[in-house]
């Protein structure tokens, strides 16, 4: 074994060596899959499981590729964005992964994946029945901030002792005159227990609520999983003379002119030079492929005009 | 029996049979220090008892059993309560504190106040605690205060800094401010000039003619001549305990339980 | 004449007119034989007494005297090693405190209860705002306008003599008294029946204590509050209570009306320990 490597033993063997389907053995995917009804079932209870070790370090998406090898099947199709784009380091080895362990078929099309593994995001296009899930998790406990001892957050879950919840949203008001909260921002599932939707911006809660595809979530090195089935209300936590409400931004999207969506900046220059683009980059694809332009668009910069503009082509 | 009790109520307010008391000192070898045995009498509506006898000779103790401030060793203590009776000497502490809310009150040789509570309000308090309204029950007590003499400049400043004269004139006037139906006067003469013991003099004639029980220590000759109708000597009841107590010499060493 | 005087420019008095009573009434809580073994240590030891609304209760006695122990046991903080402590409820049921579920203690202890600790610091999350110490009892029992939650925390600053503009200050940035009035308001704001307040006044300056224990008559007077303090400090426990329990080695050697205790004591270790008070 010394000098030989992966590539080396899979030629010897003309396969890569006997990994089950998806990576994981099955009396692990019953395990997880067992953690992942218990969740369904309690929609926004955090269901402890026995997380395994995967060859990635934690951080990188354990918990969510956990859930999504416990569950897919060879035919599904699978998509996998990192803040919101297909082509960043995470989304792409995780792709890769199932790809080869799995052996299932890939996609950056929203509307095409039966199985969507996220981090940070929910992607614009609405998504729809038979469709799942499943965010990658680094901290499941929306108390931990507030009460470190995991003992106590249990028990107030357990008693819907969630008054400590608002006092984090009124610090917000006091200190801020708004609720700061831009990320991760706190929700009540199905009138009972209050879940972090992990770090994806407050402008995908919406997205939540009465979804019509099944929302899984893993932690793997805090091994939990839960779960909002389809249909569940999900509601922000609020005020009610300061009421919930998303990011709003001042422009369209540089590139496909696109309002309403989430937008990343992007830094052009080192003279400040920069831009908002879309951060779903196959919503932000696929409107460039049905003809609308942003105001940075290669060839409204040579001349045509651009969506946010008054005299905007429709395509 | 109902109209005997309210009648009692209404002209007897309180009534000792048979009560006795003794210290027992835990910290010098359990010693018994008998204050006083067989104390019987009736306090009449209208009238003001004087506590007679020397100092020491258990005036004070007798005043504090009637208050409920000092436990009886046996005995009834029966003070009127709304329309009955109570034996304070077997009441529960809550019974004693509504006792002294409505029946009994105390004007105490010396002032124990709050800090930081101002004289006005300590006169007012004894009022504002049998429900008179926080602006009117001071008002009184400022009228009070004033016939008593003492000078305005020092109705918002608390009472612990005080001249005795001063203090007690404070603890007069929130004694006397109430309307209970017995009144218990610890020598509030004690340390008042000419002036200012006519005016307490008046406030107990006043007492009398509202039909108030008083019962008082006095050593002002004097003050005691104006105002008391009957003489109770204390001396007899502390003969007799002392008489008693040599009956238990023959029990020495034993606890005092088994007497 | 003397309108001056009166109201007007007065500081917080601690004169208000107590509540009514009503010697037919029902007591709030019940003790029955309450004991406490750390191991074959004696905690408390077949502890007894009832409180009723209104009453104030001082437990005296000196380190180590169970004190803490006993209160700890009573308020559910600590399971007794056997006894009942039974409490009437809002609806005038009476229920075995051991026995609600974990939801209604915790309800309970949010809204019919307050536990004042000695030190500020454990009944105060010192990393938030006062407003937000203030309002997190109210939060809890699903108040939801911020305004409002706002304008009653303000409101309790103030009945504890704390300026309301200090209002998004964190505890950390108040003096030793400010915190434990803080803590007062956080622990009333839900217009409790039946505080615990174990040394509320220990740690603070004689200056500091006063005003505190001023504040403290005043507003159990004027919310009826039905009160158990253990102290260890007599003064503290005639100027704040109507009736005493004095405790030695986990036992009650003496109870009853706190005048009477202080100035008529009956057991030994009572009388030694009103005689070991320093006279000022």
């Amino acid at each position: 074994m010394t000098s030989a490597t992966l590539h080396d033993i899979e030629a010897q063997q003309g396969a890569i060596a006997d990994y089950n389907f998806a990576y994981l053995d099955e009396q692990t995917k019953r395990m997880i899959r067992r953690a992942i009804l218990k969740g369904i079932a309690i929609p926004g209870y955090q269901v402890p499981f026995a997380s395994r070790e995967m060859p990635m370090p934690y951080g990188w998406g354990t918990g969510g590729v956990q859930v999504t090898a416990s569950i897919i099947g060879p035919d599904d199709t699978l998509k996998v964005i990192d803040q919101g784009a297909d082509d960043t380091t995470n989304a792409v080895s995780i792709r890769a992964f199932f790809a080869r362990m799995a052996k299932v078929r890939t996609t950056t099309h929203t509307a095409e994946a039966t199985v969507i593994q996220t981090r940070h995001r929910i992607p614009e296009e609405p998504l729809h029945e038979g469709q799942v899930i499943v965010f990658q998790v680094p901290i499941p406990e929306p108390l931990r901030f507030l009460e470190p001892r995991e003992t106590e957050t249990r028990k107030m879950h357990a008693v819907e002792d969630y008054g400590l919840m608002h006092v984090k949203l009124y610090e917000d008001i006091a200190q801020k005159g708004h609720i700061a909260t831009n990320y991760a921002y706190p929700v009540k599932v199905k009138g009972r227990y209050i879940m972090d939707p992990s770090p994806t911006p407050k402008f995908d809660n919406p997205k939540m609520h009465r979804s019509e595809a099944l929302q899984l979530y893993g932690a793997g090195r805090e091994m939990r999983i839960y779960a909002i089935p389809p249909y569940t209300d999900v509601v922000s936590l609020d005020f009610e003379d300061y009421p919930f409400e998303i990011q709003h931004f001042e422009e369209p999207c540089a590139l496909c002119g696109g309002t309403d969506v989430f937008l990343d900046e992007v830094i052009l220059d080192d003279q400040g030079g920069r831009m908002f683009v879309c951060s779903d980059s196959d919503y932000c694809e696929d409107r460039r492929a049905h003809g609308h332009r942003g105001s940075l668009s290669p060839d409204i910069l040579d001349g045509a005009s651009a969506d946010g503009d008054k005299e905007g082509t429709e395509a | 029996m109902p109209d005997t009790i309210s009648s009692i109520v209404k002209t007897t307010p309180v009534l000792m049979t048979d009560v006795a008391k003794n210290f027992v000192m835990h910290l010098r070898g359990s010693v018994t220090i008998p204050v006083v045995s067989g104390v019987n009498f009736a306090l009449r509506a209208g009238e003001c008892a004087v506590l007679g006898g020397p100092s020491g000779v258990g005036k004070s103790s007798i005043l504090k059993m009637i208050y409920g401030n000092y436990s009886a060793d046996c005995g009834q203590i029966m003070v009127a309560y709304r329309d009955t009776m109570i034996d304070i000497a077997k009441a529960e502490p809550r019974t004693v504190l509504a006792i002294r809310r409505e029946t009994v009150g105390y004007v105490s040789q010396f002032l124990r106040a709050m800090p930081r509570v101002p004289a006005l309000d300590v006169a007012a308090e004894a009022l504002v605690g049998q429900g008179e309204g926080l602006a009117e029950a001071r008002l009184k007590a400022g009228e009070m205060l004033a016939r008593l003499n003492l000078p305005e400049t020092l109705w918002q400043l608390p009472p612990a800094t005080f001249s005795g004269g001063e203090q007690q004139r404070v603890n007069i006037a929130r004694g006397f401010l109430t309307d209970h139906p017995v009144l218990l006067l610890d020598e509030p003469t004690a340390s008042l000039d000419a002036a200012n013991r006519a005016v307490v003099i008046d406030l107990i004639r006043e007492k009398k003619k509202k039909g108030v029980a008083m019962l008082g220590i006095f050593h002002d000759e004097d003050v005691r001549e104006q105002i008391a109708d009957a003489i109770i000597d204390v001396a007899h009841f502390a003969e007799r305990a002392k008489r008693k107590g040599q009956s238990q010499g023959a029990m020495v060493g034993r606890p005092l339980e088994l007497t | 004449m003397n309108k001056a005087h009166t109201s007007d420019h007065l500081p917080k008095s601690s004169l208000v007119p107590p509540r009514p009573m009503d010697l037919s009434e029902k007591p709030l809580l019940q003790v029955r034989s309450v004991s406490k073994y750390y191991g074959r240590r004696v905690g408390c030891e077949d502890i007894s007494f009832d409180l009723w609304p209104g009453e104030v209760l001082a437990i005296v006695g000196e380190s180590g005297s169970g004190k803490t122990t006993l209160l700890d046991c009573i308020s559910t903080r600590m399971t007794p090693t056997s006894g009942m402590v039974n409490y009437r409820m809002r609806d005038g049921t009476m229920r075995e405190v051991f026995r609600l579920g974990e939801a209604e203690k915790r309800f309970l202890m949010r809204t019919d209860w307050g536990f004042v600790h000695q030190n500020p610091a454990d009944g105060l999350r010192m990393t938030v705002s006062a407003g937000a110490n203030v309002g997190e009892r109210l939060m809890a029992i699903g108040k939801r306008h911020y305004g409002d939650i706002r304008e009653t925390a303000a409101d309790w600053l103030e009945q504890v003599e704390i300026a309301r503009d200090r209002i998004d200050d964190q505890p950390r940035a108040f003096s030793g008294g400010m915190r434990q009035r803080l803590q007062i308001a956080r622990n009333l704001v839900t217009g409790p029946r039946l505080v615990f307040m174990d040394e509320p006044t220990g740690g603070l300056d004689v200056s500091v204590q006063a005003r505190l224990l001023d504040l403290l008559r005043g507003l159990v007077a004027e919310l009826g509050l039905a009160a158990i303090v253990v102290t260890h400090d007599l003064a503290v426990a005639r100027l704040l209570s109507h009736r005493m329990v004095v405790m030695k080695e986990g036992r009650v050697i003496e109870t009853g009306l706190t005048d009477r205790v202080l100035d008529d004591p009956q057991a030994p270790y009572t009388q030694l320990l009103i005689s070991s008070i320093l006279q000022v």
